[in-house]
């Protein structure tokens, strides 16, 4: 027990990431052990969603390698790195608005029952462990596994996304921007929900910039800016406002404007392309 | 990347550069198996008479196209406009320019109808537009047989009327040529000189976006619908003066066919790229296939085979252009 | 109340409510007798053929594509069937083969289009719609000399797939049934059908869930085009005879019976019930007409007005069962 204590389940060492002569990230340490809440914060564009986006196989490293348990490990795809365990949970929670939440929970993974020579889809199971697997995490307003997840609000909608992962096996939960887009009794959900997984002993990775957010569930926080890791310290190293102005970066946000300006000025008013 | 590269690259990256690359060939292969007529004026009437027609109605289609929409009413829209001036103006016989007016009333009406299904629900065009067209199909229908006891109106137009809209230059080139060439001037002005245009792009892009950059996205939206409701009736008008007669069952060939030249002409059905002169090779592309082929000694039903494999050709090259487009913009970026 | 509402929440709702209004609106104002018109084989009969086109295309609109090339595929299957077995005096069998693998050709060609390019379903089917109509045309004048071409078949693939029951009905009604009772048990009873609803609700997740997307997508092309391939084989053998027009109407028809129906155009919701009664009140509207008062040529201003006053409704329903919290257990 003692040894898994002390090696990261999940590590980036010294990662690189470059998409065609621009360099989004640069040389990124980092790692998250179980039990274990690692925060990554950043503003806008800090290179955030690349950092998730090589971290769920959805792109390689340029240099550098990802150790999964102390060894080295290549993600061909999504599918690839959520069969090792980690398991992205997106924005609004990446599911169906308009399947039951039974139906949902188990997409690509039916459970079935023999019907004559047939197997056929098991709703009364999949509605059950569907609707414990949220209960177990404390949302117990969810009671129906027929109801449509398009009904649920944005924090249910989060819990249920979790759960989800939890259930088919995760070791390393991703949360992107979980609370972001929600109300404050709602991303409260959210929140213990984090620690509930937490204590379950899964490795979380909480990306956001709420520093609020962050404290409250924390243990150890990283602080990217322009692709590369500011600052790293554990909890009840930084303040509050110590970490939002890292965060903002001083004289990095005053150039960050003045390239924004330049930019929107060549381009004649146009906001830049999203691609 | 060397300034040549770049131009090239440029060019290359046009969405009209596929359409017009399709022109050349196809008006090749037509040149050496049609004969010699093909080359001469009959050949070109034959094909710009059919051009012009579908051209005038794939222009706005065109423009619903990029803005990310579809209109497959015009089908009905089209007899329903030749039906209406040919009642107002053959069985009632009340003056032509009334006919006229209200024809393309109809056209403006449908759109506009069109259009505000559209903005003020939530369901997709292309539904709509269906609905609409069997409403206007059966409204249609059962009006005339109301109104004139028959499927088919007769009308006889008066010489000024039939100069400006229904004649031949040479027995050979219709006066809709002319139509159709101011159609695209005007058509080319809105969407590549006016602010409107950008508005046009924008809503194709990304509507909500569009929207919270001041866009009124609902305005354009239903006057892009009445604009391609007008261009159908317009092109009712003229056949009905053209030939005469009125028929409830013409015009459902439109549907696809604009739909086709816009395509050919490189606009992306899913919005935000195209432009008018891809629109216009595509259409003269389509008008070639369709008319060409009878001057070969092949089947003529070959014409069909060859539109849907331009029209495949076509769609896999726009998408190889586009990922090009977009491979070359985010490395700038 | 609970049991209102959670019919209400069902995709088939205002399909079926749609089926109610016009043969009451028949009823009342058009003076129908709901004997004669429950009796009569017209609409039935153009149920059926409709119905197996409509249903396949209805799940591809589930999966979130669309498929116009069925309008080239029903004569298609015609003619490949008589081609074969009538002009070339194949066994029958070979001809039905011959339909049958001509669709699945062609739905495979969609499918492989669809799932390598980013290109729009509703475009690349309109290619091979148009391809495959000159291609039908052109090796019917090239083979046969004729755009029309007999074929009589032995008698049991006359019973089996051309014969009328009772004088009257047409045995594809049994194929219809049968084909949907088969399509609504895979959607909604096995895991494939759960797949098709991911696929529509979002193609990345599911993807990345582990659904052989590509490999769904292509085999509802498949299904769609063989569908038609069958309804056009079907008619072959129950006339005797193949034309090469005909079909363009089921593009339209089928779109409308699947929307009313209660599948959402964007994929991700719907059901083969509600498709079966969107086909039921289509067919009502354009054969039922005839035994109306009402003169026959105000039913195209019927189908329009009753498919956007569905849709509207659908959508309602759908808001109404999102806004649902469900305070009671097992909603059915």
């Amino acid at each position: 027990m003692s040894a898994t204590k002390s090696t990261p389940i999940l590590a980036m060492r010294g990662v690189n990431k470059s998409f065609g002569p621009h360099d989004v990230l640069h040389d990124i340490n980092l790692e998250v052990r179980a039990g274990e809440v690692l925060c990554l914060l950043g503003d806008n564009g800090a290179g955030k969603s690349t950092v998730i986006r090589l971290l769920s196989g959805v792109h390689r490293p340029t240099s550098g390698t990802i150790e999964l348990d102390g060894k080295p490990v290549g993600f061909d795809n999504p599918r690839a790195a959520s069969d090792l365990g980690i398991a992205t949970v997106h924005q609004f929670g990446g599911t169906f608005p308009l399947m039951t939440i039974g139906r949902s929970f188990f997409v690509g993974a039916e459970p079935t029952r023999r019907w004559g020579p047939f197997k056929v889809f098991d709703r009364k199971k999949a509605n059950a462990i569907a609707v414990k697997a949220v209960r177990d995490f404390g949302i117990t307003r969810i009671d129906d596994g027929d109801r449509l997840v398009g009904g649920l609000s944005g924090g249910e909608r989060q819990s249920l996304a979790i759960a989800r992962a939890v259930h088919f096996g995760a070791r390393v939960l991703i949360l992107d921007e979980p609370t972001a887009a929600l109300g404050v009794k709602q991303a409260s959900h959210v929140l213990r929900i984090v620690n509930e997984a937490k204590r379950r002993g899964l490795a979380v990775i909480f990306i956001t910039h709420q520093v609020t957010h962050a404290m409250a569930v924390g243990d150890h926080f990283a602080v990217l800016i322009r692709g590369a890791v500011a600052a790293d310290f554990r909890k009840g190293q930084k303040t509050r406002e110590e970490i939002t102005d890292l965060m903002a970066g001083g004289e990095a946000m005053a150039e960050l404007e003045a390239m924004i300006e330049g930019y929107a000025a060549s381009q004649d008013g146009h906001a830049p392309q999203v691609a | 990347m060397t300034d040549s590269r770049g131009a090239f690259g440029r060019v290359a990256r046009r969405p009209e550069t596929g359409s017009f690359l399709g022109l050349i060939i196809t008006y090749a292969f037509f040149a050496l198996f049609g004969g010699q007529v093909f080359i001469t004026a009959p050949g070109w009437s034959s094909w710009l008479n059919a051009a012009a027609e579908v051209g005038i109605v794939a222009l706005p289609v065109g423009l619903l196209m990029i803005a990310g929409l579809l209109d497959i009413s015009v089908g009905a829209v089209l007899p329903a406009s030749s039906l209406t001036v040919a009642i107002i103006s053959g069985h009632y016989d009340l003056p032509l320019p009334l006919g006229i007016a209200g024809g393309l009333a109809i056209g403006l009406a449908v759109g506009w109808i069109n259009g505000l299904l559209v903005t003020r629900t939530t369901i997709p065009s292309l539904i709509i537009t269906i609905g609409t067209m069997f409403g206007v199909m059966g409204l249609t229908l059962g009006l005339t047989i109301l109104i004139a006891g028959s499927t088919g109106v007769f009308i006889v137009p008066d010489v000024v009327t039939k100069s400006i809209f229904g004649s031949a230059i040479n027995n050979m080139f219709q006066v809709v040529i002319f139509w159709w060439a101011g159609f695209v001037a005007a058509v080319f002005f809105l969407l590549h000189l006016s602010p409107w245009g950008n508005w046009v792009f924008a809503l194709g892009g990304d509507r909500d976006s569009a929207r919270n950059a001041g866009i009124p996205t609902d305005r354009v939206t239903i006057q892009l619908y009445m604009l391609s409701g007008f261009a159908a009736a317009f092109v009712g008008v003229t056949q009905v003066i053209t030939f005469g007669s009125a028929q409830v069952a013409a015009g459902s060939s439109f549907i696809f066919n604009s739909i086709m030249c816009v395509v050919i002409g490189g606009v992306l059905l899913t919005g935000g790229a195209g432009s008018v002169v891809g629109i216009v090779l595509g259409t003269i592309t389509f008008a070639i296939v369709n008319q060409g082929i009878f001057f070969t000694r092949l089947d003529p039903n070959i014409g069909s085979i060859i539109i849907g494999a331009l029209l495949l050709i076509a769609v896999l090259t726009n998408d190889g252009f586009r990922k090009l487009a977009l491979s070359a913009s985010t490395k700038k970026a | 109340m609970t049991s209102l509402r959670s019919f209400l929440y069902r995709p088939e709702a205002g399909a079926i409510l749609s089926l109610l209004a016009v043969t009451a609106f028949f009823v009342i104002f058009g003076g129908v007798d709901l004997a004669t018109l429950l009796g009569a084989a017209s609409w039935v009969n153009f149920a059926a053929n409709l119905g197996i086109v409509a249903i396949p295309v209805g799940l591809l609109m589930i999966a979130g594509e669309l498929d116009i090339s069925i309008g080239a595929m029903i004569p298609a299957g015609s003619m490949a069937t008589a081609i074969l077995s009538g002009y070339y005096g194949l066994p029958i069998v070979v001809g039905m083969l011959g339909a049958l693998a001509l669709g699945a050709l062609v739905g495979l060609v969609n499918g492989l289009l669809t799932v390598r390019t980013s290109v729009p379903s509703l475009i690349i089917t309109l290619g091979t719609l148009v391809a495959m109509q000159g291609i039908v045309l052109s090796a019917s004048v090239l083979l046969t000399g004729s755009a029309s071409v007999a074929v009589t078949a032995p008698d049991w693939a006359k019973f089996l797939f051309g014969q009328l029951i009772g004088g009257s009905h047409q045995v594809t009604i049994v194929w219809w049934v049968i084909i949907a009772v088969a399509f609504a048990f895979v959607v909604h009873s096995t895991r494939y059908g759960n797949w098709i609803f991911a696929m529509g609700g979002d193609k990345v997740s599911a993807r990345n869930a582990g659904i052989p997307t590509q490999r769904i997508t292509i085999a509802l092309f498949v299904l769609s085009a063989t569908c038609a391939a069958f309804v056009g084989m079907c008619q072959a053998i129950q006339f005797n005879s193949a034309q090469v027009s005909g079909g363009m109407g089921y593009i339209f028809n089928a779109i409308v019976s699947v929307v009313v129906g209660g599948v959402l155009l964007t994929g991700g919701f719907g059901s083969v019930v509600g498709i079966f009664f969107g086909t039921i009140t289509f067919a009502v509207v354009s054969q039922g007409i005839y035994f109306t008062d009402i003169d026959r040529n105000w039913s195209n201003l019927i189908i329009g007005a009753m498919l956007l006053i569905a849709v509207a409704m659908n959508e309602t329903f759908r808001k109404m069962a999102l806004s649902y919290t469900g305070k009671k257990k097992g909603a059915h």
